[in-house]
């Protein structure tokens, strides 16, 4: 048998009609009916659903610099045990990923691990300070190629830096991922501001302190002809904003995490850190109106927003807890979880917002690519009646802040095929 | 009932049954015996991370009362100023034999997270954290309005609260508000809508910004202090306005029903939410609130950690 050429057979692509798909030296080779394994290595996936692997615009790595609670490698396992051929490396890390240097460093070090692609993300200003711009060009020219830039973590909230960064990037392709967030608005906030945050008195995170950033970027957009790409979307006010840019033809995507789409407010009652997230969890309104969303491509992708941190950051005052939670591993299961009863929802949909959209907006040109002939390999198969408790020590994770401790989630990752290396197999990684 | 964290899990039975609790051992100290032998052996933690005298006072002098063994810890000239975090200081407390951890503390939940967190196994009593609640303050102003105004009833239905002034910052407004709405009256917030919560509209109260407006309809008034941090920032112009609309002065004491009486959990900022002369005048009941404090602290103690001993 040859190394690395295998026969699938018996899925069902996007959950449609069952067929088989040949694997041949990293690409798929032939898909149909009744294919004869010939030399290579069967792998019975009847029942299971098979999908182009997912793609993720917004993943935490840490690396450099708080290796403790997440590395590239550690990540990059993380990453494919979810599903996902290709993540996107915020640039919130120590150094900041705002030189070339840094980019390629992430960038080398993912490609070492050769578990998934990892892009970085460049940040948008010098240390994420939001006074200059850094060295948007030189990212972009660099090894790591830079398409995506961020100052996740940080609002880019003067409008005259966030006009240039955006007219900057025109002359590469690149785009704008903001992380909208008022910050005068939300001086010491905690949590989503309601009636729950007055109750609770937790200073609240105000829906408009996202939106007015929106509103803001959309039309600078448009003024400029640029391209944007709103983060972790999380209000109904937000969706209604973007929807009427996009009906303007305005250039904007933007991107919905699984928690929002699945979690609402009133776990903070708890004071259980491990639910402090920015933005904030909000209102169940807000959730139904960011399904709706998604299912309607108002907003065009799912996003992790993966943020591990160490046991302590969390094991504390809610005040003093950092913000953010794991998403890889369970970014599936949740999505599924949350949309299924949503009107529109498809696997062909799930494939669409976890795969080919994202990748076209990171211009991640090998990954989202559908399930044909010629394609590369990234094919992720997906048992849809085999449900799975979440245990944060089994996770790959170095971190274990996953939100979803003991819950049961309604699919399971079983294979995962990158670059038609058979290296998830029956939920576990074969390095 | 284990811990006390917030009003809101008090049900009306269990609030009555404090207040009770706390009549009866008013009754029993004033008889005579200055001192109760029902927490003898057991060891209370006062673990202060914010100053304090008069809670701080209270809480000793009621763990004291009832014979118990009394350790403060405050932020100050202890490891709290070093950073220790609140887990490891849970566990160095839980180690020593804690039976019973007053707290208060800057951050909303803290006590929640000391009793839920699993780090200790000792009671939790919330003496104030952040902007959450401060329990044991408003049931001392339950006794002090049940002395005043419902000696013989057991509720407080038909009663008009009014609480005036900054909510928004106020534990002791949030308690007060939850409480004495789940005792059945009827509670009206008043202030300027920046010192008010979003969505309290939706609390179980009514809300005016008018506080000349609602003086006539009160039985009580209660005033809250106005943290000088707030007054020369965003949330008010300036402290002058501030007196100007939401102060309690002569004028306004007077239009209140003869029977109303005044209230403020302190400390007072004199002259600003209320003048000196209302504060020491024959309506004010402010003293009253710091002796049911005493009261109400030691007959929680005595139902969290006295275990079956008797009162008498």
């Amino acid at each position: 048998m040859s190394l690395n050429s295998y026969l699938i057979v018996g899925s069902r692509p996007y959950g449609e009609q069952v067929c088989d798909i040949r694997i041949t030296n990293g690409l798929i080779s032939e898909i149909g009916s009744g294919l004869e394994p010939g030399d290579h290595q069967v792998v019975k996936a009847h029942d299971l659903i098979s999908l182009p692997s997912f793609v993720d615009l917004h993943t935490h790595l840490r690396e450099p610099g708080r290796e403790d609670a997440e590395t590239i490698a550690s990540g990059s396992r993380a990453a494919t045990l979810g599903g996902f051929s290709a993540v996107f490396a915020m640039a919130n890390t120590t150094p900041v990923a705002d030189t070339a240097g840094v980019v390629e460093q992430v960038w080398r070090i993912g490609r070492e691990t050769g578990l998934v692609d990892v892009f970085p993300i460049g940040a948008v200003s010098v240390g994420l300070h939001g006074e200059a711009l850094a060295e948007l060009g030189a990212m972009a020219a660099s090894a790591a190629k830079v398409t995506v830039f961020s100052d996740d973590g940080n609002c880019v909230s003067d409008p005259l830096l966030m006009r240039r960064a955006l007219e900057y990037v025109k002359t590469f392709d690149g785009v704008i991922a903001q992380h909208a967030q008022d910050p005068r608005l939300t001086q010491g906030a905690q949590m989503n501001e309601g009636e729950l945050s007055g109750i609770l008195g937790l200073t609240g995170w105000p829906a408009v302190a996202e939106e007015a950033i929106i509103a803001r970027d959309v039309l600078l957009t448009s003024h400029v002809d640029s391209r944007l790409h709103v983060c972790h979307v999380s209000t109904s006010g937000s969706v209604a904003i973007i929807r009427w840019a996009k009906e303007m033809g305005i250039r904007v995507t933007a991107e919905v995490t699984p928690h929002h789409l699945l979690l609402t407010e009133d776990l903070v009652s708890s004071f259980d850190p491990v639910y402090k997230v920015n933005p904030p969890l909000r209102s169940r309104a807000d959730t139904l109106a960011l399904r709706e969303a998604l299912a309607d491509g108002t907003l065009d992708i799912v996003a992790t927003d993966h943020a591990p941190h160490p046991h302590e950051s969390k094991d504390c005052e809610w005040d003093s807890a950092a913000f953010g939670m794991l998403g890889l591993e369970t970014a599936l299961g949740v999505v599924v979880a949350a949309m299924a009863e949503t009107p529109g929802w498809s696997w062909r949909t799930l494939s669409e917002r976890m795969s080919t959209v994202p990748a076209k907006i990171g211009r991640a040109l090998n990954h989202g690519r559908p399930l044909a002939v010629g394609e590369p390999a990234h094919i992720v198969l997906v048992n849809p009646q085999k449900t799975r408790e979440v245990v944060p020590s089994q996770l790959a994770s170095l971190s274990g802040n996953t939100p979803y401790a003991g819950m049961t989630l309604p699919v399971s990752v079983t294979d995962v095929f990158f670059n038609g290396v058979h290296q998830v197999r029956g939920g576990e990684l074969h390095e | 009932m284990k811990h006390l964290i917030s009003v809101q899990d008090l049900s009306r039975t269990d609030t009555l049954h404090i207040l009770d609790t706390a009549r009866e051992l008013d009754r029993v100290t004033n008889g005579g015996i200055k001192l109760l032998p029902t927490l003898r052996g057991r060891t209370v933690v006062n673990l202060f991370y914010e100053d304090s005298t008069r809670t701080r006072l209270s809480f000793e002098r009621a763990a004291k009362r009832l014979s118990a063994d009394v350790v403060t810890v405050s932020a100050k000239g202890s490891s709290l100023s070093k950073g220790e975090s609140l887990k490891d200081t849970a566990l160095t407390l839980n180690a020593m034999g804690a039976d019973m951890i007053v707290v208060r503390h800057p951050s909303p939940g803290a006590a929640h997270r000391l009793a839920h967190a699993g780090w200790l196994d000792s009671r939790v009593l919330n003496a104030g954290d952040g902007k959450h609640e401060h329990p044991t303050q408003a049931l001392a102003d339950a006794l002090t309005i049940r002395a005043r105004l419902r000696p013989e009833a057991v509720d407080f239905d038909g009663l008009t609260i009014g609480i005036v002034g900054d909510v928004l910052h106020s534990r002791v407004a949030r308690s007060n508000i939850f409480l004495l709405a789940s005792l059945g009256a009827n509670v009206v917030v008043i202030g300027p809508p920046t010192l008010l919560p979003v969505r309290i509209e939706n609390w179980p109260c009514t809300v005016s910004y008018s506080l000349d407006a609602a003086l006539p309809e009160l039985d009580v008034i209660m005033m809250l202090r106005v943290q000088q941090e707030r007054m020369n920032g965003t949330f008010f112009p300036s402290e002058l306005e501030y007196s100007r609309s939401f102060g309690l002065n002569r004028s306004r004491a007077a239009a209140l029903p003869t029977h109303a009486i005044v209230m403020h959990p302190g400390p007072m900022n004199r002259g600003v939410e209320i003048t000196a002369e209302v504060a020491d005048g024959t309506r004010s009941v402010i003293t009253e609130q710091v002796a049911n404090g005493l009261k109400v602290r030691m007959a929680i103690m005595y139902l969290l950690i006295g275990g079956d001993v008797s009162v008498a």
